[in-house]
């Protein structure tokens, strides 16, 4: 079975917000709900780099942690996907998530949140049928053995979705053709913190 | 050396083209060894490095194209934040609420209940009037569907979703949450107006110490001094004042996310008002065994409104004191109760 994750190479984003958009159009979501952002350090600045965040399928999901009510659940292929039925919009998935990607919807009175939103990897999600599933989750892209919308239609490719093992293979082999002096392979294997920032290296650029 | 040097030019034998073509060849080299290395440098963008992964850690200086986010890119309190409420609050808030559970039990089992050690006069005593035990009784059920909830809330998701299923547990949460949120408030107000109601009958006295050492005289035949509220009362009044308060001024910037509270204010906010609330929830069980099952004689007090003379003058003996001539018989009792205005002393 694969374990699906995103990967964003911040060397390739452009800030173009593509992934954005495909996101929303993929999935219909709420106003005011946006699964995918792109954060972007030093706007405007020589140093800005930008990336491409949404839920990240979590191996250890924080979210699923401490959901009082239990309504997260794992696929088979990793994809961290919750029960709209059983959400009751208390926001702890929010305090938890790492990288903000839980969402409510503000409709009901003294800001009372909705039904938490976030992306699915287009999995889409328990529905009993499939205008049910894209009303409440969006596009099951998975079921037509198709990748994440926003990942499909990224013009510079900086981000990946799909197995692990395929997204850390062509990090890789981008990591080697940007100059790291040992392949990306012997520096990574000793896990230090420096080691694992010496991915990033790139001799090209200013290091 | 210029490009434009190493142009063949026109016309020339072939001794002409060779060198010519030599020239052509090291003009496509030019650029590489022309190029200034410092220059390059100088203009390159610097690759997102660790530097830049310790700046979204700290959350400086990023824009963000969802249209309300004030995340950071990387939160890192969540994680604190699971560790606090898994791995401490609920655990221990289990221990801490079934064990007072345990505890009263055991104690019910071996001391049993604190017993008149007169018979009773028959001559009654007015201990709290309607609208004392109206508010006591309205507080203490809002309490009650609080706690209840609360626990739902914290261990809910262990016991009735196996047990009963996804359909009746998504009813039974969502309804859960809802009361929650909606009596909170309420229960928050009307304790404040509780609290500034008896707080008369509950500042400290010296005797009061004096009240604890001797454990209240739970376990023995001694009665500490008390006066209208004793030891015990005046602690879970003053616990209610400062948890009770921590609890609901937590719930409310629980209750209503829409003030632009940080994550990081909700996930301090939910700490607090969990750890408070399961102390209070502990503490409640040794309220409602001491003025129901513990003590014969109490719970009349709350019911009636009126306490029994041999009862006044074993647990309040300095209130009793105060008040026993305003001791009336049983036909009077019957008569007024309920109708009589209050005296000065009951509440």
């Amino acid at each position: 079975m694969a374990q699906m994750k995103f990967m964003c190479d911040a060397e390739r984003c452009i800030e173009c917000n593509g992934c954005v958009t495909a996101c929303k159009n993929a999935n219909e979501v709420e106003w005011g709900i946006q699964r995918r952002r792109v954060v972007t350090l030093n706007d405007g600045e020589p140093s800005e780099v930008s990336i491409s965040v949404a839920c990240m399928h979590c191996d250890d999901a924080p979210c699923m942690a401490v959901c009082p009510t239990d309504c997260f659940y794992k696929t088979d292929d990793g994809i961290v996907l919750h029960d709209k039925d059983l959400c009751i919009g208390c926001g702890y998935c929010l305090y938890a998530c790492p990288f903000g990607a839980p969402q409510f919807p503000q409709q009901d009175a003294f800001g009372e949140r909705g039904k938490m939103d976030k992306c699915t990897f287009c999995a889409g999600g328990p529905a009993d049928s499939p205008e049910e599933e894209y009303e409440k989750y969006g596009a099951n892209r998975i079921a037509e053995g198709k990748l994440p919308l926003c990942a499909e239609m990224c013009s510079t490719k900086a981000l990946l979705a799909g197995d692990a093992q395929t997204v850390a293979d062509i990090f890789r082999e981008r990591v080697v053709r940007r100059g790291h002096k040992d392949g990306a392979w012997s520096d990574i294997g000793n896990g230090s913190p420096s080691a694992i920032d010496a991915m990033a290296y790139d001799a090209t650029r200013n290091q | 050396m210029n490009l434009r040097d190493a142009l063949p030019r026109p016309g020339g034998a072939l001794g002409l083209v060779l060198p010519a073509l030599l020239l052509l060849l090291l003009a496509c080299a030019a650029p590489a060894m022309g190029a200034d290395p410092n220059a390059e440098i100088a203009t390159a963008v610097p690759s997102a490095d660790a530097d830049t992964w310790r700046q979204v850690k700290d959350g400086e200086s990023f824009i963000d194209t969802r249209h309300d986010s004030t995340y950071s890119l990387i939160n890192q309190s969540g994680e604190s934040w699971r560790q606090w409420r898994n791995k401490w609050v609920s655990p221990f808030g289990l221990i801490a609420v079934g064990g007072m559970l345990a505890m009263i039990t055991i104690f019910y089992l071996i001391v049993g209940r604190s017993r008149l050690d007169e018979p009773r006069t028959g001559r009654k005593l007015l201990r709290w009037s309607v609208l004392s035990r109206a508010l006591h009784w309205t507080l203490a059920t809002l309490f009650i569907i609080l706690a209840l909830t609360g626990l739902n809330i914290l261990y809910g998701k262990f016991v009735f979703k196996p047990v009963f299923g996804d359909a009746f547990w998504a009813a039974m949460i969502s309804g859960t949450k809802f009361l929650h949120n909606y009596i909170g408030p309420f229960f928050g107000l009307l304790l404040i107006f509780v609290l500034l109601r008896f707080l008369k009958h509950n500042w400290i006295k010296a005797h009061d110490i004096e009240w604890f050492k001797q454990g209240g005289g739970m376990v023995g035949d001694k009665h500490p001094d008390a006066g209208f509220a004793n030891g015990g009362e005046k602690a879970w009044f003053w616990l209610l004042a400062t948890a009770g308060m921590v609890v609901f001024v937590s719930g409310l910037v629980l209750d209503f996310p829409n003030f632009d509270q940080s994550r990081d204010t909700m996930q301090w906010a939910n700490i607090i008002h969990a750890v408070g609330a399961l102390a209070l929830t502990a503490v409640s069980f040794g309220h409602i065994y001491i003025g129901t099952l513990g003590t014969e004689g109490a719970l009349e007090g709350m019911t009636t409104g009126y306490v029994d003379e041999s009862w006044a003058k074993q647990h309040h003996n300095l209130w009793y004191e105060e008040v026993k001539d305003q001791a009336e018989a049983p036909a009077d009792v019957e008569a007024t109760d309920d109708t009589k205005p209050e005296s000065p002393s009951p509440s």
